[in-house]
C-alpha cells in the first residue's frame, strides 16, 4: 500500500470518527508524521482530485478518494484478519499498521484466500476500536485523542 | 505507524517473510491439489501436469529457504500445521473447471510471489536498518526466488499462448 493510500484510509476513518472533515492535527497523529507533512500530502492529494481541504476545517475525501480509501481499508483489514486469526498475533494492530506499506493489495487477495472474509468488508472495519469486527479474538476498545479541527 | 516502504526491524523482517511462507504453501497447495485433479481427467495434458509438478517442487524449495531466513532471525514461530490444513481446507472444496482455469490460478500464483518478492526487495533496499541476518546474503536470495517466479510467469503465459 502507498503512502497515498494510507493517507486516504486514515481522512477516511477520521471522517467517520468525527463526522465531518478530519482535521490535518489529528490525521498527523493517526499517521505519527508533522503536521507539515501531513499538510504537504493534503496538497497532493488535492491535486489528484482524491481530497478537498478546507482551511480551519480539515479534509473531506471526493468520491475517487472515497473508494481508493475503501480499498485501501480492504487490504488492511486482511492484513489485520491474516495475523489475528490465521497467525494468532495478539499485538495484530501494531504488526498490521508496520506491515501495510510494504503489502499489495494483489498480495492482499491471496492471503484473503485462506480466510473467511465478510462481503460487507470493509464495513466490518470499526475506526474506534481501530480492528475488523470479525477478528476470533474481539478487540478491545482503544483510546484516541481528541482533536480540533485546525 | 510507519507511513512510506521501509522494513525497520528483525521482527518485521521475520514477520513478512513468514507471509512469504504462506505464500509459498498456497503456492504448493493449489498445484498439488490441481496436479491431483488431474488424474481424474479424461485427458492428461503432458504439459500442464509437468508445469504443476515443477511449480510445486520449487514452492516448496522457496518454502524451505525462507524457513531457514526466518530461523536465522529468531523469530517466534507460527502454526504451520494449522496453515496447511486451512489452506487445505479451502482449496480441497474447489475443483478446477477445465485446463484454462488451472492455467490462469496457477498464472495468479506465480504473479502474486512475483509482487510480493519485489515490494519486499525495494523496502528491504530502501532501509537502512541492521538486520540479524547478512543484508545481502538476505537480498540475494529474494531476488533468486523472485527470478524463479518471474521464470514461471512466463511459463504459465507461454503455454496459455500456446493453447489459444
Amino acid at each position: 500500500m502507498n503512502t497515498a493510500d494510507q493517507y486516504v484510509k486514515a481522512i477516511y476513518l477520521l471522517q467517520q470518527m468525527e463526522n465531518g472533515p478530519a482535521s490535518t492535527g489529528a490525521l498527523a497523529d493517526r499517521l505519527g508524521v508533522s503536521p507539515a507533512s501531513a499538510n504537504e500530502m493534503i496538497g497532493k492529494l488535492e491535486s489528484r482530485g482524491l481530497a478537498e481541504h478546507e482551511k480551519y476545517k480539515g479534509v473531506t475525501l471526493t468520491d475517487e478518494g472515497i473508494v481508493r480509501a475503501r480499498d485501501a481499508l480492504q487490504t488492511y483489514c486482511i492484513i489485520e484478519r491474516f495475523l489475528s486469526n490465521v497467525l494468532s498475533v495478539a499485538e495484530f494492530r501494531a504488526e498490521a499498521r508496520e506491515l501495510e506499506p510494504v503489502i499489495d493489495d494483489l498480495v492482499a487477495e491471496r492471503l484473503d484466500t485462506i480466510i473467511d472474509r465478510s462481503p460487507e468488508c470493509p464495513d466490518c472495519f470499526d475506526p474506534e476500536t481501530d480492528a475488523c469486527c470479525h477478528l476470533d479474538v474481539p478487540a478491545e476498545s482503544v483510546e484516541t485523542e481528541e482533536q480540533h479541527a485546525d | 505507524m510507519s507511513v512510506g516502504h521501509q522494513v525497520t526491524s528483525d521482527h518485521q523482517l521475520a514477520r513478512l517473510l513468514q507471509i512469504g511462507i504462506v505464500l509459498e504453501e498456497v503456492v504448493e497447495a493449489r498445484s498439488y491439489h490441481h496436479y491431483q485433479s488431474l488424474d481424474d481427467a479424461p485427458k492428461l495434458d503432458p504439459e500442464i501436469e509437468s508445469l504443476l509438478e515443477h511449480a510445486a517442487a520449487e514452492s516448496a524449495e522457496h518454502r524451505e529457504r525462507l524457513e531457514a531466513l526466518v530461523d536465522e532471525l529468531d523469530a517466534e514461530s507460527i502454526p504451520f500445521d494449522e496453515i496447511e490444513a486451512l489452506v487445505q481446507a479451502q482449496y480441497g472444496g474447489t475443483e478446477p473447471e477445465d485446463f484454462d482455469d488451472i492455467l490462469y490460478d496457477q498464472l495468479c500464483n506465480e504473479e502474486t510471489a512475483y509482487k510480493f518478492y519485489d515490494d519486499l526487495i525495494g523496502a528491504l533496499r530502501a532501509s537502512e536498518t541492521t538486520f540479524g541476518i547478512d543484508r545481502e546474503r538476505l537480498i540475494d536470495t529474494l531476488v533468486e526466488i523472485r527470478e524463479e517466479e518471474a521464470e514461471g510467469v512466463e511459463e504459465v503465459t507461454k503455454i496459455m499462448n500456446d493453447r489459444q
